[in-house]
């Protein structure tokens, strides 16, 4: 059995739905997005930062953004272990995963909220 | 045109540094043989080729290999099925290693399939006679225990490529099912908990490569979704 340092008490069916239910999340912001986009063709400013003020706005990007680092991090476990064999390397670029995916949160929140 | 441009794939350890491919032309005499009568006449030209196969009607399993770069049973796979372009290229089942020529170990194919537990595990008393099963109950089995275990399915498989140590692959996941879904089973939990860690069942990405070479026409992966659904329910 591989021993995921990475992955304390790592379970698959958890893996799974976390996969699963990001998606879902992913998929409903990207629909909201796209339809905002469609129905603001001239959008400005002004209207853009309105929609960020909304605290609904902020949670959901947040949640999205949330989704992002969790599928992210799911999906390029799976993909490390299949593809990268020796330990070493993969303790170390899974580590750069995890590292960039929390800088991205971190940042992402500062961002939302710097609206 | 009659003869067939056969290319095989050559690899004895004691003698060869690398594996190797070998060129004959066969004369099927415009008759549709199968694979493996081709492969008889071929070892008549080169009596070197070892190959396995046994009751040469696609029960036993004996002769899965990689046919034009397709698995399946070369002894109910007809050449009309495979060649193209009057060419046919015979390599071992991928991903497993080769012993000798089309001969393959499959240890870590049988290891992941003893892992399973492939018996009826049931802690009730048994009756006088036999245990009883409903014709309902019966037929949840359709479709799992015709498996002959013949490897095409779990040497098409990517993921069990990477990962054979821990990976079960569809092999021994559709026979993982055939015991779950008996009903005179009772060890259903004992079974769900060895197969929840991110490995053993969820390395399934579904793309169905199973689906697609087995020579029974069973459906692995059906089978997979359904144990990821039993534990997706224990544990939600």
């Amino acid at each position: 059995m591989v021993i995921n340092i990475m992955n304390p008490g790592r379970n698959g069916v958890a893996d799974w739905i976390i996969q699963r239910a990001s998606a879902v999340i992913l998929g409903l912001y990207t629909i909201f997005m796209v339809a905002y986009l469609l129905f603001h063709p001239d959008l400005d400013y002004t209207a853009w930062s309105g929609l960020f003020s909304h605290i609904w706005m902020k949670v959901f990007t947040l949640l999205a953004l949330v989704s992002v680092a969790a599928h992210a991090w799911v999906g390029l476990w799976i993909v490390a272990t299949d593809y990268i064999k020796p330990a070493a390397i993969r303790f170390g670029a899974l580590l750069f995963v995890i590292l960039a995916l929390f800088v991205f949160v971190v940042w992402g929140v500062q961002v939302i909220w710097g609206v | 045109m009659s003869t067939l441009q056969v290319s095989v794939y050559r690899y004895n350890p004691e003698s060869d540094d690398a594996p190797w491919m070998q060129d004959f032309e066969v004369d099927t005499q415009g008759r549709d043989l199968m694979v493996l009568n081709v492969l008889q006449i071929i070892k008549e030209q080169d009596s070197s080729l070892v190959y396995r196969a046994s009751c040469r009607e696609g029960v036993c399993g004996s002769d899965g290999m990689n046919m034009n770069g397709k698995n399946g049973l070369s002894c109910v796979t007809p050449l009309s099925e495979v060649v193209k372009d009057n060419r046919l290229v015979l390599r071992p089942l991928p991903g497993l290693p080769v012993i000798r020529d089309l001969i393959i170990d499959m240890s870590l194919f049988y290891k992941q399939y003893e892992r399973i537990q492939p018996y009826l595990q049931n802690d009730e008393r048994p009756p006088s006679i036999e245990r009883l099963q409903s014709p309902e109950d019966r037929d949840k089995l359709d479709g799992l225990y015709e498996c002959i275990l013949c490897a095409c399915c779990s040497t098409s498989c990517p993921s069990f490529w990477w990962n054979p140590d821990k990976f079960v692959g569809p092999a021994g996941l559709l026979q993982a099912y055939r015991f779950l879904a008996d009903s005179r089973d009772t060890h259903t939990q004992d079974r769900l908990s060895e197969l929840d860690d991110p490995f053993s069942v969820f390395r399934c990405r579904g793309i169905m490569n199973c689906v697609n070479v087995c020579p029974k026409g069973l459906n692995p992966t059906r089978a997979i979704g359904k144990i990821r659904e039993m534990l997706v329910r224990n544990t939600a």
